[in-house]
């Protein structure tokens, strides 16, 4: 017990090393791999992503411009992030937060159009 | 004397993942153990069916959540060494030293565990506390805090510059000075002592008879350890096992309490080091037809992979071997003949992971 009596003087005059979470929050750190969004507008639905996913928790519609998102599969790896093309897809600085229903992420935008179409 | 059967978990307050142990008892004394496995069990080896060998990087790091950074390694080593893949210097360093970082928090969180097993809260509290800042760094430099996912096949995903470089060795500093100060608490304490030494005796001879690895190995007086076989960048660094003579609970702490602060010697030896350059090599098609083996040194001790390939993209088998499986008959060999109330403490002083072995 004694040998340990240092440590608790020193504790007693250091800041604390915990933090009353979630009221108070610290600066994410740059570079974390927190919730997964994506820029809808720049995406040509390529599927790149849904192929790439480890886990499957992707899936695009080409046909219908639809991006459609499992988060609770999801495992914030970040191989679609470097995966797209397009770099339309991206990972915030903080992790999704708690979720009391099973949602899914869908996000709707301009399906490509064919060349003949846009010939036309 | 009459003989009666306790039953040791699944759940139990100091186990931190279920293993179940039935224990013969005579009076306090522990005359036999049989133990069951298989309460986590999650097919892990089975999903290389259903994705190429690229996906299965992420599925490996899943296989046990302390040490994800070393399965990957070792997965990935194998599928390069069957492609062959030349691996840039410069991620077998960066590969060295996230791997030595896991290697702290590991053993940080286990040194925590065990001081709780034996009742000593604060102590628990303050390693804890230092893993925090091991966490903080995994955070900052990959994204993640624990499951790190930063290799790939080829190299790595994630770089560091030279100012994150600057930092690890800075905030390492501070971390080996914090751990030192708790080193005679830990290994000089009377009580600790009275729990610790001479319970769970394991020879040098009954360790190399029941295929003991890791920690365990060591303690017993073996010096052998997989980062002997110099893989990733280890060939280039100066590094000795850590070991101790006694094979008791005690040594097995001192040996993991060491390998905190020899983890921090390799990384700053590492960062002296690293080259500049890519951090990945291009890697296209599939692994040919065949098979082999990689092995690399887990915080418990040495993970074994045998890859099988079909010359597909996806593997025709996969198969792991985690350290815990092989030092669980060790615990069977060391657990009769104390008393009932050393079974936490000596149970942890192997460090078991429970899901990993399951996988």
């Amino acid at each position: 017990m004694f040998k340990m009596t240092p440590n608790i003087l020193r504790n007693m005059i250091t800041d604390k090393a915990t933090r009353l979470y979630p009221f108070e929050t610290r600066e994410p750190w740059t570079g974390v791999r927190g919730e997964l969004g994506i820029d809808i507008e720049k995406c040509t639905f390529c599927g790149i992503c849904a192929l790439k996913c480890p886990t499957g928790c992707l899936s695009v519609d080409k046909k219908e411009g639809l991006w459609v998102c499992d988060p609770f599969v999801c495992v914030y790896c970040g191989i679609c992030v470097e995966s797209c093309p397009k770099k339309c897809l991206y990972q915030d600085l903080v992790y999704r937060e708690p979720a009391d229903e099973h949602e899914k992420i869908v996000m709707k935008g301009e399906p490509p159009r064919k060349k003949k179409e846009a010939e036309s | 004397m009459k003989s009666t059967v306790i039953p040791i978990g699944p759940q139990h307050p100091v186990l931190p993942e279920p293993i179940h142990l039935k224990l013969t008892v005579v009076d306090e004394v522990i005359s036999e153990v049989v133990p069951s496995l298989g309460f986590v069990h999650r097919g892990l080896e089975m999903l290389v069916d259903n994705r190429d060998y690229h996906q299965v990087v992420q599925v490996v790091e899943r296989v046990c959540g302390i040490c994800s950074m070393m399965h990957a390694m070792c997965y990935c080593q194998g599928i390069e060494e069957m492609m062959g893949v030349e691996v840039p210097p410069r991620a077998k360093y960066l590969r060295v030293i996230w791997s030595e970082l896991h290697r702290m928090h590991s053993h940080l969180l286990w040194l925590g565990l065990f001081a709780d097993s034996f009742g000593f809260e604060s102590l628990f509290m303050q390693f804890w506390r230092i893993r925090e800042k091991v966490l903080d760094i995994h955070e900052a430099t990959t994204g993640n805090r624990v499951i790190v996912s930063v290799n790939t096949i080829g190299g790595v995903r994630k770089d560091l510059d030279d100012d994150q470089i600057e930092w690890i060795v800075s905030e390492l500093k501070n971390v080996k000075r914090e751990v030192r100060r708790l080193g005679p608490t830990l290994l000089d304490d009377y009580t600790v002592k009275k729990r610790t030494v001479g319970r769970g005796v394991l020879t040098s001879q009954q360790a190399i008879d029941l295929g003991t690895v890791g920690p365990t190995l060591r303690a017993s007086g073996v010096a052998r350890d997989m980062r002997q076989l110099g893989y990733a960048a280890l060939g280039e660094l100066d590094f000795e096992p850590v070991t101790e003579e006694a094979g008791d609970s005690w040594a097995r702490c001192k040996v993991r309490f060491k390998e905190v602060l020899a983890s921090i010697d390799i990384i700053r030896q590492a960062a002296e080091k690293t080259p500049g350059g890519e951090i990945a090599a291009k890697v296209k098609g599939a692994p040919p037809e065949g098979e082999t083996v990689s092995r690399v040194e887990q915080p418990r001790g040495e993970v074994f992979y045998y890859i099988k390939s079909k010359g597909q993209k996806k593997l025709e088998r996969l198969r792991i071997r985690t350290p815990t499986f092989a030092n669980i008959p060790a615990l069977l060999a060391i657990l009769p003949g104390l008393y009932l109330s050393d079974v936490p403490v000596v149970v942890l002083s192997i460090d078991p992971c429970i899901s990993c072995t399951e996988r």
